[in-house]
């Protein structure tokens, strides 16, 4: 049994005409991690909050299929129990944080306060969560006085810190440094080695490419396409479809034109680039 | 209009100091992109620009304005600047007022505003959202309003602080379509970006700042090929750019066409 078990769930916002999720079947192992990717609109963020509880418990409006994840189902959970295994990194931290505290510190301790988290536990906790992700000297700042990139990365850590089964990350990166971003890549890579799930929703395909499981691609409410990264990065139909690629496999597809690309599989790493056109 | 920033400091009321000594000049009509670490002092820069910081020590010079010596609102006629975050800048109930909303308080007239409304929701592609809350739309046409309210506005320097954020491959086209245009415009278009692809593909003259100062400074292709001094501020070269060196390219190349072309050389 799959740890994250969506099956045939199709979701329509209280305002919206169409469906913003139809039919979608997904299965994620524990420990697994999961890219998912897809141009704007596709409904990237709503499987985001389908996967934490917020649809439909937050949103309402009308869901059919079910969510599970360990072993709970949804629609017979409450939204305080789904906390307890499942956590999500906003894709904006400006919405995330919480306005209630002073600091970083505070802020990242915030979750772990309000599920009844001994107090001696928490400090340590919270120091550890923002070693992990280089933030140590913002702990006394306040959480409005930082750059979006290190908001971003307070906004992750809050999440890190309560150490979800299942982690989802709606475009954590996407306001931070490119070695920043290399980092917090490698930093979930290391969290679902340790066990934990991970569900990120990313534009960077380089970086999925070298850290993700598996990707899959999302379009107007339904997934494309899913395998491994390599084989669905490279696929005519994510190009035909209006999404991002790597500039190694775009530059690579135009270099098979032109006779300067000999290899039968397309790049999307530096590795493969480099391999394939020397 | 000339860009002349002179020995700039700036301190944070709460004691940090994120500018710590800045001298530039951007030419009228040139096109920047200012790269770095989060942090480095990027956004703090620009907001100098339009006078919604004051330096604490040093000067900007917006053509023959010292920027102490103007408002924000003065300043708004020469320098436009779109919010890293739209939803800090957006308060108006359809798309059409957003974007008025500029030019008016500018004092031009209403057939002046009426065509500089026009050319922008046009090159924004929102010519058919006018009458929509831009509350309703979604960010990444939130952005879009962001880009013409400002574009509206006809200012010669127009910041764009972060416009590919959170953006997908047809949306960062289009914005990369709207810097082209104001290039051919004349204007100077100032952009911060962590995204070093984009940057290579737009931007002739790129900045890297670090800790509050100028790290590097230059042609695009001069600065985006240093990876050794870019990593200190956590800035990667271009894909390509990586590429094309670990292939053992002669030149540093920045764009497709750059690399497909050393590659049909070598």
């Amino acid at each position: 049994m799959a740890f994250v078990n969506l099956q045939n769930v199709t979701y329509k916002y209280p305002l919206t005409k169409t469906p913003v999720l139809q039919n979608v079947n997904l299965q994620v192992n524990e420990g697994e991690f999961v890219a998912v990717v897809g141009p704007n609109g596709a409904g990237k963020s709503t499987l985001c909050y389908a996967l934490a509880g917020f649809v439909p418990h937050f949103f309402k409006g009308e869901i059919s299929g079910s969510i599970e994840v360990a072993g709970m189902e949804s629609s017979k959970s409450t939204l305080d129990e789904w906390v307890l295994n499942v956590g999500l990194a906003f894709q904006n931290p400006f919405n995330q944080i919480s306005g209630a505290k002073y600091t970083v510190f505070e802020e990242i301790a915030f979750g772990l306060e309000n599920t009844g988290v001994p107090r001696e536990e928490i400090r340590p906790r919270v120091e550890e969560a923002m070693k992990l992700t280089d933030i140590s000297s913002l702990a006394d700042r306040s959480p409005y006085s930082l750059s979006g990139g290190q908001q971003q990365r307070v906004a992750l850590t809050s999440i890190l810190v309560m150490q979800p089964r299942l982690l989802v990350l709606d475009e954590p990166t996407s306001q931070m440094d490119p070695i920043g971003t290399r980092e917090v890549f490698g930093v979930v890579r290391r969290m679902a080695e340790g066990g934990m799930t991970v569900v990120m929703v990313e534009h960077k395909m380089e970086w999925i490419a070298n850290f993700a499981d598996r990707v899959v691609a999302l379009k107007d409410g339904q997934i494309l396409l899913e395998g491994k990264p390599n084989e669905v990065l490279t696929s005519d139909l994510l190009a035909e479809n209006g999404f991002g690629l790597s500039r190694y496999t775009s530059t690579a597809r135009e270099a098979k034109k032109r006779g300067l690309w000999k290899k039968d599989n397309l790049p999307v790493t530096l590795d493969e680039a480099v391999e394939g056109f020397s | 209009m000339k860009i002349q920033i002179d020995n700039l400091r700036f301190t944070y009321p709460t004691g940090l100091e994120a500018l710590r000594g800045i001298s530039l000049c951007i030419e009228a009509g040139e096109q920047v992109a200012i790269v770095g670490q989060n942090g480095a002092g990027k956004t703090t820069l620009v907001r100098h620009f339009n006078g919604l910081l004051q330096p604490t020590a040093g000067s900007v010079l917006i053509g023959d304005w010292d920027t102490k010596k103007y408002s924000v609102a003065k300043l708004a006629s020469r320098v436009g600047y779109v919010f890293q975050n739209p939803d800090e800048q957006l308060f108006s109930k359809d798309v059409e007022t957003e974007v008025k909303f500029g030019p008016r308080n500018l004092g031009h007239s209403k057939e002046k505003i009426d065509g500089l409304v026009k050319r922008a929701l046009a090159l924004t592609e929102l010519s058919d959202k006018t009458e929509t809350n831009p509350y309703d739309l979604s960010p990444t046409w939130r952005k879009m309003v962001a880009l013409a309210s400002v574009i509206a506005m006809d200012t010669p320097i127009v910041i764009f602080d972060e416009p590919t954020t959170g953006q997908d491959a047809v949306n960062v086209a289009r914005i990369a379509h709207v810097i082209a245009e104001l290039r051919r415009e004349g204007k100077t278009v100032i952009t911060i970006t962590h995204d070093i692809d984009f940057c290579a593909e737009n931007f002739e003259r790129v900045i890297a700042l670090s800790n509050g100062q100028v790290l590097l400074d230059g042609a695009a292709a001069d600065v985006l090929g240093q990876e050794e001094t870019l990593a200190q501020t956590y800035v990667d070269p271009p894909q390509l750019t990586r590429l094309g060196k670990r292939l053992g390219l002669k030149e540093i190349v920045r764009n497709q066409e750059e690399f497909l072309n050393a590659v049909a050389r070598d």
